[in-house]
C-alpha cells in the first residue's frame, strides 16, 4: 500500500498516512485531487477505480471515506477488508466509534494504525493482538494526570 | 468503555480542537491556530523549564496544526527530547511527531538516531515496537544507513518477542524498498524463510511480506520458501473456519496471510517437486471448490475475503499458465462473477479475465463471455467498470470475433465517457489493423472512427492508416473512393482532411475514370475545405495539389491559378508562402518526365512496430498490450516472409524528393527511418563476426544427418573428423537451457588460435538468446576443453544456430562449421490430459492456420516402441487412451518462450500397408506447428 487517507464528506483530511516518500507539496496535491475524484462517485458504484498508476481502494462509514492507494499487484478486495478491520479496531478502542474521536483523539488513531500496519503491509490482523499491544500502552501511562471528561461523549452528536 | 478516560486526556489539546471547531470562517481558524503558535513558541522558549506532560501536549497541538494543512517550523528539538523520555505516552508523542514531521536537519537525525538506537538496545519490547515503527515510518536513507544492519539481527534473535519480531521484518522491508544496497544479504534470510513456519500467525504475516519482497530480487537465496509456503496455505485452506481463532475474519480462516502467499508463490515458476506441487494444485483446487459452496454468512466481509482469496488463487493460476484444467474453472468462475450483483465483483472479474485472455489455454473459454462484455459495456452505471470491459474486449478480440468487438467498440465511442475516448480510439485503431482479413473493412473503420471521434483521432492513427494504404496495393482505390465519399459531408473533421488529400494525392488517378469524381472535382471537393484548415493541413493540401499537377495535367492550370493567388503567394505563413512559391514555380519549370520523377508515388514504408501500439504501451504501461506486441510481431514476419530493412523506402528520405518531406511526415515518428540495425549489438556472438563471416566455412558434410539426431535426444557427439571431435550433452527447462560443448583434440599436436564462434542468423537472433565464454585458444594435444552455452529462448523460432570453428593444426588452417543443434522442441514442457480435455482442445484449434500436417514415407523399421521413445525425446507428453484407435500416437506439450507459451497437440497415425506415416500438428500458431511438423517428421 502506498498511502491511506481518511477524510469527511466535506472533504476535510481527517488522517493521512504515507508509506512511500513524497514532499509535502505532492502529498497535498495527491490529497486535493483523490478527495475530489472519490466524493465525485456516486453511492452505487464500485468502490475500486484507476488513478495515475495506482489502484484506488475506498469505503464510506457514515461521515468519513477511508481510501487506500495500492499498486497493480496488490488485491483489491482484501484492501477493502484492511479498512473494515481498521474501523473495527477503531470502534472497538473507542466504543462505537465516530468522526468526532478520530478528530479528537487523531493521535490514537495513528498508534492503532501503525499496530495494525507498517510500511505499507499488514503487520498483525489479530483483533485481540493489535489492541493488546495499545492497550499495554494506556497501562504503562502515569496516574498523576488530570483527567478528562468523557470528551467524546458530550462532543458527540 | 469510554475510551478518553483510559488514554492521557490532554485536557488543553481537546479545548484547542474544539475551538478550531468551533472557528466560523477560514480568517478566524488562522488567527486561532497563530495565536496558538504564539503561544507554545514562547512556552518553549520561556525560562521555566517544562515538564513532561506540557512539553507532550504542546507537541500535540503543534502536530494537530500541522495535520490541519499549516506548516510548522519549531517544535522538533521539543520532540526529539520526549523520545528520551521514560515515559510511555510521552514518548510516543515524541515518535509520532518525528515520523510525521521529521526533517533533515543533520544534527536533529544524529539525535533521533540516538533515541532508537537507545530504545532499540533497551530490550523493552514495547519501545524497540515504538523505535522501529518510527525507522519504518521514516524509512529515510539516513535511518538505513544507521539501522539496516542491526534490524535484521533483531529479526531473527532467538529471544525477540513477537510483536518485535513482526516490527522488525516490515520495517526491514521497508528500508530494503528505499534503498536496497543497504540491507545486507547473509545468513539470517536462511532463517527469515523458516519464519514462514512460526507459531504465531501474526509473525508469518509480516514475514511473508518481508520475504516476497526479498526474493524478487535474489530467487535463488529463498527458494525455500516455495514448499514452506504451500505447506502453510495447505494447512490454513483446509482449516475449518474456527480453528484460527482470532486470525479466522468472517468465517474465513487467515485470509489476509492466504493473499500473501498466494502472492510470494506468484514470484516463482510451478514447483518442480512432485509432491509440493501435487499438495498446491489441491490447494488451488479446495478455493476454487469453496467458491461453490452456500456462504457461511451473509455479511459481504465474509464474501469479500473469501473472494480475495479466490482472485489471488486465480492470479496464481493464470501465472503459472500450465493447469489447463485450472484455467478453465478460473475463467468459469469469473463468468459467473460477470453477473454477480455486486459491481465490485463485476469489475474484479472483468479485470482478471483479462490476464485469463492471453494464456493459451483459457483464450477460447474467455471468448464465450463476449455478449456478457458487450452488455456491461452498454449497461454498466460506473465508468470504471465499463472501461474494464473495453479492456477485456480488447483482449479477447482475435480474428473470429474482431468485426464484432470491433463494431460494439464503435458504438459505444459514440456515448462514451470523454476520459477514455482516445484509449478507445487507439484500441479500435489496433484491432482493425491486426485483424483485418479485408483491407477495405480497416479503411471503413478508421474512417468511422475520424468520423465518430475526430478529436480524439491522435496523428499516429492517420499516419499508419496512410501507410498501410500506400503497403497495400489492394486497397488503394477502395481507400481513395471512400475518403472522396465522406468528404463530401458538409461538415467533416480536419483529420478527414488530412487523409483524404494525402490518399487522393497519391491514388485519386484511381478514381479519376468515373465522371462523379473528375480529377477536376476532386480538386474543388479538398480544396472547399482548404480555408477552414489549420496550417499544417493546408501544406498538405498543397502537396496534394503539385501532385494532382502530375497525376492530371488537365487541372494544372486551375491549380497555377490557386497558388498563384495572392492568398497562397502572399500567405503570411512562411512555410504556406514557400510552398506555394515552391511548387508554382516547379509546375511551371519542370518538363512532365522531371515532374513524375519528382513526384512519384510514395515508396512503401518498411514494415516495424506500429506506432499506435507504442502509444497505447505508453498510455497505459507496459503490462497491458505486450500481448498483443508480440502477436503482432509475428503478423508482420507473416507478411513479408521476414524483418526486411526495405532498402527502397530508405532511399526515398534520404533522396530530397519533395513528396517525402514536404508532406509533413518527415519529422513524425511513423515516418520511415533507417533500416532496423541487421546485427550485433546483443552481446551474441563471441567475437568480431562481421569480420569472420565471409569466411566461415560451409556446413561439414554429414551434419545434417547429425543434426536431426539431436532433435529427439539431447546428448552426443555431433561432430568428428581425423582431428576434432565435437561432444554434447544439454539440458533444457521452460524456455531456457545450457549446453555444454566439448571439443576433443584427437591428434597429439597442439590446435592454436582455436576459435570457436556461434552465430545466429539476423532472423534467428531476436529469438534466441545465446550466451557463452570464449575458451582457451591453445588446446592441447589428446586434451579436451569445455565450452558452456547458456541459451534462452525469446520467441519461437525456425532456424537452428551453427557453430563454427577455426584453429591452427601444424601449418595449416582448419575451419569447421556445424548446425548446433538446439531446436524449437526442446522447449517442450510434456502435459498430460484426458482424452475428453483433448479433444476439446483439439477441436479449438480448428482454424486451417493452426493445423499443418505432413504424410510421409517411413525412413526406419515402424516400431511402436521406438515411435514412442521418440515422441516422448521430443519433448511432448505421450498421451495413451487417449486416440479412438490404438495404434495412433497423440501428444500434447506446451513450448515455453520468454514472450509467450504455445500449447501443442500432434498425432501420428502409422500406416503399416504403404509404410506411411501422417502426422498432425495443432498450435495456435502456424510458424509453430509448421516447424514442429518438419522436425518430427525427420524423426520416422
Amino acid at each position: 500500500m502506498q498511502f491511506m487517507l481518511l477524510f469527511s464528506r466535506q472533504g476535510k483530511l481527517r488522517l493521512q498516512k504515507w508509506y512511500v516518500p513524497l514532499s509535502d507539496k505532492e502529498k497535498k496535491k495527491i490529497t486535493r485531487e483523490l478527495v475530489q475524484t472519490v466524493l465525485a462517485r456516486k453511492p452505487k458504484m464500485c468502490s475500486f477505480l484507476e488513478w495515475r498508476d495506482l489502484k484506488i481502494v475506498y469505503k464510506r462509514y457514515a461521515s468519513l471515506y477511508f481510501c487506500c492507494a495500492i499498486e497493480d499487484q496488490d488485491n483489491e478486495l482484501i484492501t477493502l477488508e484492511i479498512i473494515h478491520r481498521y474501523v473495527e479496531l477503531l470502534d472497538k478502542y473507542f466504543g462505537s466509534v465516530c468522526e468526532l474521536d478520530i478528530i479528537f483523539n487523531f493521535e490514537k488513531a495513528y498508534f492503532i494504525l501503525d499496530e495494525f500496519l507498517l510500511g505499507g503491509e499488514v503487520q498483525e490482523t489479530s483483533k485481540k493482538n493489535v489492541l493488546k499491544a495499545i492497550e499495554q500502552a494506556d497501562l504503562l501511562q502515569e496516574d498523576s494526570k488530570p483527567r478528562s471528561t468523557r470528551l467524546h461523549s458530550c462532543v458527540k452528536s | 468503555m469510554p475510551a478518553v478516560s483510559k488514554g492521557d486526556g490532554m485536557r488543553g489539546l481537546a479545548v484547542f480542537i474544539s475551538d478550531i471547531r468551533n472557528c466560523k470562517s477560514k480568517e478566524a481558524e488562522i488567527k486561532r491556530i497563530n495565536k496558538e503558535l504564539a503561544n507554545i513558541r514562547s512556552k518553549f522558549k520561556g525560562d521555566k523549564a517544562l515538564d513532561g506532560y506540557s512539553k507532550k501536549k504542546y507537541v500535540c497541538k503543534l502536530l494537530f496544526i500541522f495535520l490541519l494543512g499549516h506548516d510548522i517550523d519549531f517544535g522538533h528539538m521539543e520532540a526529539v527530547n520526549l523520545l528520551s523520555s521514560n515515559k510511555y505516552t510521552e514518548k510516543q508523542i515524541g515518535y509520532l511527531f518525528i515520523s510525521v514531521l521529521v526533517n533533515s536537519n543533520s544534527e536533529l537525525i544524529r539525535l533521533i538516531n540516538n533515541a532508537i538506537k537507545n530504545d532499540l538496545a533497551s530490550r523493552n519490547p514495547t519501545f524497540m515496537c515504538l523505535a522501529l515503527h518510527c525507522i519504518a515510518n521514516v524509512g529515510s536513507r539516513e535511518m538505513g544507513e544507521a539501522f539496516a544492519a542491526d534490524i535484521p539481527r533483531i529479526l531473527v534473535a532467538g529471544d525477540s518477542m513477537d510483536s518485535v519480531k513482526q516490527s522488525a521484518a516490515l520495517c526491514l522491508l521497508r528500508l530494503y524498498k528505499a534503498s536496497p544496497d543497504l540491507v545486507p544479504m547473509g545468513e539470517w534470510t536462511a532463517r527469515v524463510v523458516h519464519l514462514l513456519n512460526d507459531q504465531h500467525m501474526g509473525v508469518v504475516t509480516a514475514a511473508v511480506s518481508l520475504i516476497t519482497c526479498l526474493c524478487k530480487k535474489n530467487p535463488d537465496d529463498f527458494k525455500t520458501c516455495v514448499s514452506l509456503a504451500v505447506s502453510r496455505l495447505s494447512r490454513i485452506v483446509s482449516s475449518a473456519s474456527t480453528d484460527l481463532q482470532d486470525y479466522t475474519y468472517y468465517f474465513v480462516p487467515a485470509p489476509w496471510l492466504s493473499v500473501k502467499l498466494l502472492r510470494l508463490l506468484q514470484c516463482y515458476p510451478p514447483p518442480e517437486d512432485a509432491a509440493v506441487k501435487g499438495r498446491l494444485v489441491e490447494c488451488l483446487e479446495t478455493v476454487l471448490n469453496k467458491a461453490q459452496e452456500p456462504p457461511k454468512s451473509k455479511k459481504v466481509q465474509h464474501s469479500n475475503a473469501k473472494n480475495a482469496i479466490l482472485f489471488e488463487t486465480i492470479s496464481l493460476i493464470i501465472h503459472y499458465d500450465s493447469e489447463p484444467n485450472l484455467l478453465v474453472r478460473a475463467c468459469n468462475q469469473l463468468g459467473q462473477f460477470l453477473q454477480h450483483r455486486e459491481t465490485n465483483l463485476r469489475y474484479l472479474a472483468l479485470e482478471s479475465m483479462c490476464t485469463l485472455a492471453s494464456s493459451e489455454f483459457s483464450h477460447e473459454a474467455v471468448k464465450t463471455h463476449i455478449e456478457t462484455v458487450i452488455n456491461a459495456l452498454k449497461t454498466e452505471r460506473d465508468v470504471s467498470v465499463r472501461q474494464r470491459a473495453v479492456d477485456l474486449l480488447y483482449a479477447m478480440c482475435d480474428r473470429s470475433n474482431a468485426p464484432q468487438i470491433v463494431a460494439e467498440m464503435l458504438s459505444y465511442l459514440e456515448t462514451a465517457d470523454y476520459s477514455i475516448r482516445e484509449e478507445i480510439v487507439l484500441k479500435v485503431a489496433i484491432l482493425a489493423e491486426k485483424y483485418a482479413v479485408d483491407y477495405t473493412w480497416y479503411v471503413d473503420t478508421i474512417l468511422n472512427l475520424i468520423r465518430i471521434a475526430g478529436d480524439y483521432v491522435s496523428e499516429e492513427v492517420w499516419y499508419r492508416v496512410i501507410q498501410i494504404v500506400i503497403n497495400r496495393d489492394d486497397v488503394q482505390g477502395y481507400a481513395a473512393k471512400t475518403v472522396f465519399e465522406a468528404l463530401q459531408a458538409p461538415a467533416c473533421h480536419e483529420n478527414l482532411v488530412k487523409v483524404g488529400g494525402y490518399i487522393l494525392g497519391e491514388f485519386g488517378n484511381l478514381i479519376a475514370g468515373d465522371p462523379r469524381s473528375s480529377p477536376l472535382i476532386q480538386f474543388h471537393l479538398l480544396h472547399s475545405k482548404f480555408h477552414l484548415c489549420s496550417v499544417p493541413t493546408r501544406a498538405l493540401l498543397l502537396s496534394t495539389y503539385i501532385k494532382f499537377v502530375n497525376l492530371f495535367p488537365e487541372v494544372k492550370p486551375t491549380i497555377q491559378d490557386v497558388l498563384r493567388s495572392d492568398s497562397q503567394l502572399r500567405n503570411a505563413d512562411v512555410e504556406l508562402q514557400q510552398r506555394a512559391v515552391e511548387y508554382l514555380r516547379l509546375s511551371t519549370v519542370a518538363s512532365t518526365d522531371i515532374l513524375a520523377t519528382v513526384l512519384e508515388e510514395m515508396p512503401p514504408f518498411p514494415e516495424r512496430e506500429s506506432s499506435i501500439l507504442a502509444k497505447l504501451k505508453k498510455k497505459k504501461g507496459p503490462g497491458t498490450v505486450t500481448d498483443l506486441e508480440d502477436t503482432k510481431r509475428d503478423r508482420s514476419v507473416d507478411v513479408n516472409g521476414g524483418p526486411e530493412p526495405a532498402p527502397a523506402s530508405t532511399s526515398a528520405v534520404s533522396t530530397p524528393s519533395p513528396s517525402a518531406d514536404l508532406l509533413g511526415l518527415g519529422a513524425a515518428p511513423t515516418a520511415p527511418a533507417g533500416p532496423p540495425p541487421s546485427s550485433g549489438g546483443s552481446g551474441l556472438l563471441v567475437d568480431v563476426f562481421s569480420d569472420s563471416a565471409s569466411v566461415v566455412a560451409p556446413l561439414a558434410p554429414g551434419s545434417e544427418d547429425n543434426f536431426a539426431r539431436f532433435v529427439c535426444k539431447n546428448n552426443g557427439v555431433l561432430f568428428e573428423n581425423q582431428l576434432l571431435q565435437i561432444g554434447l550433452k544439454s539440458e533444457f527447462r521452460q524456455n531456457l537451457g545450457r549446453m555444454f560443448i566439448f571439443y576433443g583434440n584427437k591428434t597429439s599436436t597442439q590446435f592454436l588460435n582455436f576459435t570457436p564462434t556461434l552465430i545466429c542468423s539476423d532472423d534467428l537472433q531476436p529469438n534466441l538468446n545465446l550466451q557463452t565464454k570464449p575458451v582457451d585458444p591453445t588446446v592441447e594435444g589428446g586434451a579436451q576443453v569445455q565450452q558452456v552455452v547458456n541459451i534462452e529462448c525469446v520467441s519461437d523460432f525456425t532456424e537452428a544456430p551453427v557453430l563454427n570453428i577455426q584453429f591452427r593444426y601444424g601449418g595449416t588452417f582448419q575451419n569447421v562449421s556445424v548446425q548446433l543443434p538446439i531446436t524449437l522442441n526442446k522447449f517442450f514442457q510434456p502435459t498430460e490430459m484426458a482424452s475428453q480435455d483433448f479433444f476439446q482442445r483439439w477441436k479449438q484449434l480448428s482454424n486451417p492456420q493452426q493445423e499443418v500436417q505432413n504424410i510421409f514415407k517411413a525412413k526406419h523399421p515402424m516400431d511402436t516402441e521406438v515411435t514412442k521413445a521418440k515422441i516422448i525425446g521430443f519433448g511432448s507428453a505421450l498421451l495413451e487412451e487417449v486416440d479412438p484407435n490404438p495404434a495412433n500416437f497423440v501428444g500434447a506439450g506446451i513450448i515455453h518462450t520468454k514472450t509467450t507459451q504455445i500449447g501443442c497437440l500432434l498425432r501420428l497415425e502409422p500406416n503399416l500397408q504403404a509404410q506411411m506415416y501422417r502426422l498432425t500438428l495443432r498450435t495456435s500458431k502456424e510458424a509453430v506447428s509448421q516447424r514442429l511438423c518438419e522436425l518430427l517428421s525427420a524423426q520416422f
